[in-house]
C-alpha cells in the first residue's frame, strides 16, 4: 500500500523541504482562506445562534389577531365601525379550526396599548395591564425572576393577584425591595404580586412595563363582562401560519358583518414571518459565508499547484532522471499529488487551528448571554461543517495538483537529459 | 544481446524533416564494449536514445534481449528501462538532495525492492567502484569522477542487460577519465554488455569495437584491440 511507503513520504518531505521558504509562503494563502472561511462558518452560525435565543420566548409559529375599525360600509353598517371581539369569539374559532394548538385570549385595559396608572405606596407606573388566561404563556413564554405566572386556579378563584414586568417592578419598588405579596392598586382594586417577569430579550410584544392579571378577575374588576381585546394563537408545527390566519378573518368577517374585502377591520401579526426572514437570513448568510470561504480556499490551493508548476519546471532534469531510471508516470503523479495534499492538509490544519483558536477566544468572552451591541452567540463551527471544510479542501488540492502532476507526466526522459 | 533492423528516425523542424538516422543495421553480443563514435550531428545521440527507449524510431526493428521494443506505453517504457537498461550520462544526473547510497537505490525502489534490501545492494555496488565511505555524502561534496562513479554504481544496481553510456568522460579531466574507463572495463571483464558512445578517439579506443557514424548512417564497423585504462591511472 503506498500510503505507509516510508520512501514516498520521504520523497515528498524531501521535495518541500528543499526549499522550506517558498513552502511556508505558499501555505499562507491556504492557511488564511482556512481561517476566513471558518470564522465566515463561525460568525454565522453566531448569529444564527443569537436569532434563535432571541426567539427563544415566543413560539415561532404564532399569531396576534385584534379589532380594529371597519374601512368599508357593509350591510347597512357604516364605514369606521369600531369591531368589538367577544370571548365566545375564542371557543368558536378553536372548534372550527382545528389547526390551532392553542388560543389564549387577552384584553387590555384602557385603549390598545394603553397606558393605565398603577399605584403603591405613592408610588405610580404607567403600565399596560393585561387580562390573560395562563396559557398565553405557551405561546408567548415569560421569563420569570421571580414567582410565579398566573395559573388555573387563578382564573377558576379569580383572584387578586398579578404578575408584574421588571421595569413595573423598578417604578413600584425600592431596589432591593421585596415585591412578592405586596399589593399594588389598579383602578382602585388592590392585586397582590405573585411574580415578577424579565423580558426575554426577545421580540417586544408585552412591554417591559406591564401588569397581567387573570382574565377572570380582570372580568370582574373592570366590568369588561365577554368583551376581547386580542388572541395570542400558537398554530401546529405542520400548517403554515398564514393559512390559518386566513380562515380565522374569514370567520370573525361573517361574524361581525365585515366588508369581505376590508383588510383594515381585523389586525393581526404573523410571527413566523420574521421566523421566516430570519431562518432565511441566516440560511444565506451560511451560504455565502461558505461561497466567500470556498473560493478564497480555491485561490490558496491555486497558489499551491501554481508553486508546484514551478518547481516541477525546476526539477524537470530530476523528473527525467527517475524516468530514464524506471519511474513510471504513476509513481511520478502520485508525488506531486501527495505534496498538493500535504501542503494543503498541513496548511489548512494550521488555519483551523488558529481559526478555532480565535472563535473559542470570542466564545469566553461572550458567555452564553446574549450581549448588547454584539450580534453574536456561540460563534463556533459544527463538526460537519469542518469535516465538509476538509474534505473540499482536500478534495480541491487534488484536483488542482493534478495540473502540475500531468505537467511532470508530460515530461520526456529524453527532453530532461538534453545537454545545454 | 541487441538487433537494429533498418532504423529511421526524422525531426521536424517546422517545414523541414531533419533525416537524423538513414537506416541503421547493427547487432551487439553478450559482452562486447562497443564505442559508437561521430561528430555532433551524426546521430549518434539519437540512436542511443532509441536504444534507451527514450525516444522512438520511425521505422525499423530494435529488439532486445529477444523482447521487440515497439509501440510501447509510457509504463511499458518505463519497466524495459528499469529492468534492461543502466544509464550513465555526462553530466552524472545525479540527484542532488540525495545521498550517494540513496541515489544508488533509487532504481531499486522503482523495482520495489524492500528498503533494507536496497541499501544493502545499493552499498554492495558503491564499494564496487571504491566509494563505501563516502555513501552518506551528498553528490555536491564528491568529485567529478566521484560523480560518475556513484552514477555507474546507480546503472548497474537493477543489474540491466545493457548499461548505455553517453560521453560518460565528457565531463571529466583526462586523468579521471581514464580511471572512468578502468571501471568501466573491469564491469565489462564481468561479462556486462556496454556501449559508450563517445567523440574522444582515446576512449573510443579503449572498447573493443568501434561503430562510426555519419550522417545517419553507419560508416565503418571493426573490432579493434583494446586499450587499457589501467596503464594511464
Amino acid at each position: 500500500m503506498w500510503l505507509f511507503d516510508r520512501d514516498l513520504w520521504s520523497e515528498v518531505f524531501n521535495t518541500l523541504g528543499k526549499n522550506i521558504f517558498r513552502t511556508v509562503l505558499t501555505m499562507l494563502g491556504v492557511v488564511i482562506a482556512m481561517i476566513i472561511l471558518i470564522l465566515l462558518l463561525g460568525s454565522s452560525n453566531g448569529m444564527s445562534n443569537m436569532f434563535q435565543n432571541v426567539f427563544a420566548g415566543t413560539a415561532s409559529n404564532s399569531l396576534f389577531v385584534w379589532s380594529q375599525n371597519t374601512s368599508e360600509p357593509y350591510k347597512g353598517f357604516e364605514r369606521g365601525r369600531r369591531i368589538q371581539f367577544h370571548l365566545a369569539d375564542a371557543d368558536i374559532i378553536k372548534e372550527q379550526i382545528p389547526e390551532i394548538e392553542v388560543l389564549a385570549p387577552r384584553i387590555e385595559l384602557g385603549s390598545h396599548r394603553g397606558i393605565t396608572t398603577v399605584y403603591r405606596n405613592g408610588r405610580t407606573s404607567g403600565s399596560s395591564v393585561y387580562g390573560d388566561y395562563p396559557v398565553i404563556d405557551e405561546v408567548t413564554k415569560k421569563k420569570l425572576v421571580e414567582g410565579r405566572f398566573l395559573n388555573n386556579t387563578d382564573i377558576e378563584a379569580s383572584k387578586k393577584v398579578c404578575v408584574i414586568g421588571e421595569e413595573t417592578y423598578e417604578l413600584l419598588f425600592e431596589k432591593g425591595e421585596d415585591a412578592i405579596g405586596s399589593d399594588v392598586r389598579i383602578n382602585g382594586v388592590f392585586f397582590t404580586v405573585v411574580g415578577i417577569y424579565k423580558p426575554n430579550d426577545n421580540i417586544d410584544i408585552d412591554g417591559q412595563n406591564a401588569v397581567f392579571i387573570p382574565f377572570t378577575t380582570f372580568q370582574k374588576a373592570f366590568g369588561s363582562g365577554d368583551r376581547l381585546g386580542w388572541m395570542a394563537i400558537a398554530v401546529r408545527e405542520d400548517v403554515k401560519v398564514p393559512v390559518v390566519e386566513q380562515k380565522i378573518k374569514k370567520l370573525l368577517k361573517t361574524k361581525y358583518d365585515i366588508h369581505p374585502d376590508d383588510d383594515r377591520a381585523i389586525g393581526s401579526f404573523d410571527m413566523s414571518e420574521i421566523f421566516n426572514n430570519v431562518t432565511t437570513f441566516t440560511t444565506v448568510l451560511k451560504g455565502v459565508s461558505f461561497f466567500i470561504g470556498f473560493f478564497t480556499l480555491m485561490a490558496g490551493v491555486i497558489a499551491i499547484s501554481n508553486i508546484l508548476l514551478i518547481t516541477v519546471k525546476e526539477r524537470t532534469k530530476e523528473i527525467g532522471v527517475r524516468r530514464a531510471l524506471g519511474a513510471t508516470p504513476k509513481i511520478v503523479r502520485r508525488q506531486i499529488i501527495l505534496e498538493s495534499i500535504v501542503i494543503t492538509v498541513f496548511a489548512g490544519l494550521i488555519g483551523f487551528t488558529i481559526a478555532i483558536g480565535f472563535l473559542a477566544i470570542i466564545n469566553g468572552m461572550l458567555g452564553d448571554e446574549v450581549q448588547d451591541g454584539v450580534p453574536l452567540l456561540n460563534p463556533m463551527v459544527s463538526i460537519p461543517q469542518f469535516v465538509i471544510s476538509f474534505g473540499l479542501m482536500v478534495g480541491l488540492s487534488v484536483l488542482i495538483g493534478m495540473i502540475p502532476a500531468n505537467r511532470a507526466v508530460r515530461v520526456r526522459p529524453i527532453e530532461a537529459l538534453r545537454e545545454e | 544481446m541487441i538487433e537494429i533492423k533498418d532504423l529511421h528516425k526524422s525531426y521536424k523542424m517546422g517545414n523541414n524533416s531533419l533525416h537524423v538516422l538513414k537506416g541503421i543495421n547493427f547487432k551487439v553480443n553478450e559482452g562486447e564494449l562497443v564505442a559508437i563514435m561521430g561528430s555532433s550531428g551524426s546521430g549518434k545521440s539519437t540512436l542511443l536514445n532509441i536504444l534507451g527507449m527514450l525516444d522512438g524510431a520511425d521505422s525499423g526493428e530494435y529488439t532486445l534481449d529477444g523482447v521487440p521494443i515497439k509501440n510501447l506505453s509510457e509504463t511499458k517504457a518505463a519497466e524495459y528501462r528499469n529492468k534492461f537498461l543502466g544509464f550513465i550520462f555526462q553530466s552524472f544526473n545525479l540527484i542532488n538532495y540525495k545521498s550517494a547510497l540513496e541515489n544508488v537505490a533509487l532504481p531499486l525502489y522503482y523495482q520495489k525492492v524492500p528498503r533494507k534490501e536496497r541499501q544493502e545492494k545499493a552499498m554492495q555496488y558503491l564499494e564496487r567502484v571504491g566509494l563505501k565511505p563516502w555513501a552518506d555524502h551528498l553528490p555536491s561534496e564528491l568529485s567529478g569522477g566521484q560523480k560518475q562513479r556513484v552514477a555507474i554504481a546507480r546503472a548497474m544496481a537493477a543489474e540491466p542487460k545493457v548499461l548505455l553510456a553517453d560521453e560518460p568522460t565528457g565531463a571529466l579531466d583526462s586523468t579521471t577519465s581514464y580511471e572512468v574507463m578502468d571501471l568501466i572495463q573491469k564491469i565489462n571483464d564481468e561479462g556486462n554488455t556496454i556501449l559508450v558512445v563517445t567523440h574522444e578517439e582515446d576512449i573510443a579506443h579503449m572498447c573493443k569495437r568501434i561503430v562510426h557514424l555519419k550522417d545517419g548512417i553507419i560508416v565503418e564497423d571493426k573490432k579493434i584491440e583494446q586499450v587499457r585504462a589501467e596503464q594511464y591511472v
